[in-house]
């Protein structure tokens, strides 16, 4: 305090480091590690598949209305924008099915809460190689002649 | 000669080197806010100083209205469990040193319980799940002679590392599970569950894990390991809680 004070004093252009106050009244987020992130990606990716299956049964059952129904609406599928959309299925199904099973190890292989982090990066790990086996061959598709 | 000697001794002892850190802290007098608040106070502390020190200081020296618990100081009696940097940790263990003195150091109390004034929650739900899972020893056989219920040194280590809670709250205010379902009985209510249901001298067992079979029991933990990360005493709350799970499936501990 005193040291401050001297500052002032001399008139030095000191000036303090600029401090970003929080302005909203909640409380800062967690800073959990990868088990939380794991945790959140899951959440995130198990609901976004939900809906999806939500839709697929619904444009899947048309085939029972008319044959003509099903192939009319599959047909609005074919566009780069839909093309994109199954690209991040795809990623969210692996990263949930991969994540899936490590939360399986942990629950039921004797040192898997012990390695649970480990896990984590090979489930990061075979996800990131699954997407690069899908993902050009993907765009491909989507952007490539047809 | 005299003098040289005290050239080689220098007469005033080497001031610690001080600097000043920021810290944030989350505000709530329930008789004037309508809601929490941020508030920065600059601190003049050592490299050796704990958060609580901060704390302290800011207390005796700036705002003897900054509200906080703390008893022993000294990482035993698990009353100043708060979030620092977005973390729950004891600020009484918490070294200034390995914060990041260069950003402000964000304190607030621990999420999920009742905020009652800055940093002090209502801890009563937290030990109402404790106390709901028979926290101590139920043994009914009395051994014969007056002596002691013998147990070996392995049977003991068994349920050693869940021995060490001292029921700071720092897991189950982590967790996000608790933070969304305030009913979930949390990590530190089946640590000390764990701690008797692997007890070779406790008879009831089974009473604690039926206790812990519920919906709101051991089921809900999602393993995000948080807990494990929060706990100031190193206790593997999240393997504790697997254990109790499989034990649950096992049907006997």
């Amino acid at each position: 305090m005193p040291e401050k004070t001297a500052g002032t004093l001399a008139g030095d252009n000191l000036v303090a480091p600029k401090i970003s106050m929080p302005r909203r009244p909640a409380g800062t987020l967690y800073r959990g590690r990868e088990g939380m992130w794991s945790w959140v990606l899951h959440r995130i990716t198990g609901v976004a598949i939900y809906f999806f299956l939500l839709v697929h049964i619904l444009d899947t059952a048309l085939v029972r209305v008319s044959p003509e129904a099903y192939n009319a609406v599959i047909d609005t599928y074919k566009t780069p924008i839909m093309g994109l959309g199954e690209t991040a299925l795809v990623a969210a199904i692996g990263l949930h099915a991969l994540n899936g099973l490590r939360i399986i190890l942990i629950d039921f292989w004797s040192v898997g809460t012990k390695y649970q982090r480990l896990l984590f990066w090979i489930v990061i790990g075979l996800w990131v190689v699954l997407l690069i086996g899908f993902v050009p061959r993907q765009f491909m598709h989507i952007f490539g002649a047809h | 000669m005299s003098n040289a000697v005290m050239e080689s001794k220098p007469s005033v002892p080497d001031e610690i080197p001080t600097f000043t850190a920021t810290l944030i802290i989350r505000r709530f007098d329930p008789e004037v806010d309508a809601e929490p608040r941020w508030q920065d106070f600059d601190v003049e502390l050592h490299g050796t100083d704990r958060v609580l020190d901060a704390l302290h200081k800011i207390k005796w020296e700036q705002d003897g209205s900054l509200t906080f618990r703390r008893s022993c100081a000294h990482g035993v009696c698990g009353s100043d469990a708060m979030r620092i940097n977005g973390r729950n940790r004891l600020a009484c263990k918490t070294l200034i040193k390995d914060l990041d003195i260069t950003q402000p150091i964000y304190v607030e109390a621990i999420k999920g319980l009742p905020l009652e004034k800055d940093l002090v929650v209502d801890m009563e739900p937290f030990f109402d799940s404790f106390r709901s899972v028979n926290p101590f020893l139920m043994a009914g056989i009395v051994p014969k002679g007056g002596k002691e219920r013998k147990q070996s040194p392995v049977e003991r280590a068994r349920f050693d590392d869940t021995t060490k809670c001292i029921l700071c709250a720092a897991c189950t205010s982590s967790c996000p599970v608790f933070w969304t379902d305030g009913q979930y009985f949390g990590p530190a209510a089946i640590v000390n569950a764990h701690r008797f249901i692997f007890d070779s001298r406790d008879e009831n067992a089974q009473v604690r894990l039926d206790i812990l079979n519920d919906r709101e029991g051991v089921w809900r933990c999602r393993t995000t390991f948080n807990c494990t990360d929060a706990c100031p005493r190193g206790i593997e709350v999240t393997k504790a809680i697997a254990e109790v799970k499989q034990a649950i499936l096992r049907g006997k501990p």
